[in-house]
């Protein structure tokens, strides 16, 4: 029996995210307020709709409890916005972030690109023996939907880049601590298999 | 590679069914939004695009339940619109799974909405449709206008509403910075003109758009075959392009057309 938590930050549709993570394996899927409860679950996931600071405050209180998971190694996927909230702080935001990692959130470059980033871009897999990549063939089309991109210190973090201006980290992994810059949940066949990786994950764990 | 570009069927519902006359292979209720919805999406739709064409109040809760059921099929993102006035009637959409909606009249009566839109759902949710005409009477004292030069005459660009049945004397190419600077994050661009032709997109158009935006551009009306498609993407710098009739017959599928854009140049996901 796989538990997975959803961390709903009050933005809104989590539907698509549950039914991907039921679709993909997990038994049971719920949708929390509160880290409190966090024990019972297999696995965590910080969706990636909403902005940054309304995310932040929604999760303020319970930062202690998320950093307390992340050590003890349970697997928590950060989507989107889910992956920016984990660093030091955000362009979109004045709050500070989660700093689970070490790094910055910056705006995509205007003058470069068009913003937000809206489509199917590549991902170019970076890191080997990824776990949350597992199966996925290089140049594999995932889809995104952002106007910010993450900057981590720590460039062993990157499993994945994409190509969009420059160079964009779009997958990080730090043992059960993954993240991804773009929308597993509406990446088809693709994104599924992501999902069921995470949800292996979890199940293992 | 780069952000790859791309190709959305749209369907057109009434009362929870889809309309025109669709007739696929193996699809055992053609007016099914639901079944359609999942036949596009296995054939390399890269996104969906419902539009509610009636959109009344008792059709609201038809859409509702369809756009939970669409949202449990496919796992690509889709785009609703049509009719939807007020913030609740976007949000009651977006709750139900649609990752997107798409709001035309509503913007011009109330541009606060996508502020509003944009605060709540972020950016990304927000699509503004906007339906352009040519119009003939420009008024060269009038700033507002940006005034272009035809073969024969000189336009502008008028911003239409009601599903392009009323003029509103805004000029599109203001229009679509104005949208961008409310919280925009993809406009939906109508040729009307072009509209129902089939005999291509409105290149001028799109580029006038594309030119005066930095948020990503679809393109819909006027498109008739796979060619059409190379054309836009090949002269404008858009996005994405929509088409509706073209995908509503078989001999057409999703994945040939995709392969042919790719045969041609275009940076498209297989």
């Amino acid at each position: 029996m796989t538990k997975i938590a959803i961390f709903d930050f009050g933005a809104g549709n989590l539907f698509n995210l549950h039914q991907s993570l039921l679709g993909n394996g997990a038994h049971s899927v719920d949708i929390i307020r509160s880290l409190r409860q966090l024990g019972n679950y297999d696995g965590l996931v910080l969706p990636g709709v909403g902005n940054f600071d309304s995310a932040i405050s929604s999760m303020q209180k319970d930062s202690g409890l998320l950093n307390a998971a992340v050590d003890k190694g349970m697997p928590i996927l950060g989507i989107c916005l889910g992956l920016e909230m984990l660093f030091d702080k955000s362009e979109e935001g004045i709050l500070e972030g989660l700093k689970v990692l070490d790094g910055d959130v910056l705006m995509l470059p205007r003058m470069k690109v068009k913003v937000p980033h809206i489509g199917w871009n590549n991902l170019r897999i970076v890191k080997t023996g990824s776990n949350l990549l597992k199966g996925i063939p290089q140049d594999s089309w995932v889809y995104f939907v952002h106007s910010y991109h993450i900057e981590p210190q720590d460039d062993k973090l990157i499993a994945a880049v994409t190509e969009y201006g420059s160079k964009l980290p779009v997958v990080i992994e730090r043992s059960n601590l993954f993240g991804t810059q773009f929308h597993p949940e509406k990446s088809g066949k693709i994104g599924a298999q992501i999902m069921k990786n995470f949800v292996n994950i979890c199940e293992k764990n | 590679m780069p952000l790859s570009k791309r190709v959305i069927p749209c369907l057109d519902v009434d009362n929870g069914r889809v309309v025109k006359g669709i007739k696929f292979r193996g699809v055992k209720d053609a007016g099914d939004p639901v079944e359609l919805a999942k036949t596009y999406c296995d054939q390399g739709a890269d996104e969906l695009v419902f539009l509610d064409i009636t959109a009344s109040k008792q059709d609201r809760e038809i859409m509702k339940s369809m756009v939970r059921k669409v949202a449990s099929v496919i796992d690509i993102p889709f785009t609703v619109g049509g009719g939807i006035k007020t913030l609740s009637d976007a949000r009651e959409i977006l709750l139900n799974g649609a990752d997107k909606v798409s709001i035309n009249t509503a913007t011009v009566k109330t541009p606060k909405l996508v502020t509003d839109l944009m605060k709540i759902f972020g950016r990304q949710c927000v699509v503004v449709a906007i339906d352009v005409k040519r119009n003939y009477e420009v008024d060269e004292k009038n700033e507002k206008q940006t005034i272009m030069h035809g073969p024969e005459r000189d336009f502008y660009f008028e911003v239409m509403i009601y599903g392009g049945s009323k003029g509103t004397g805004i000029d599109a190419i203001q229009w679509a910075k104005k949208v961008e600077e409310l919280g925009a994050g993809e406009i939906l661009l109508t040729s009307i003109d072009a509209d129902g032709t089939k005999n291509g997109y409105d290149i001028e158009l799109t580029n006038a758009i594309c030119n005066s935006v930095r948020i990503p551009v679809i393109a819909s009306g006027g498109c008739g075959s796979s060619d059409h498609m190379v054309e836009a993407f090949k002269k404008t710098d858009v996005d994405a392009v929509l088409a509706a009739s073209i995908f509503h017959y078989d001999k057409l599928t999703l994945d040939k057309v995709k392969r042919y854009l790719a045969e041609k140049g275009i940076q498209t996901r297989l």
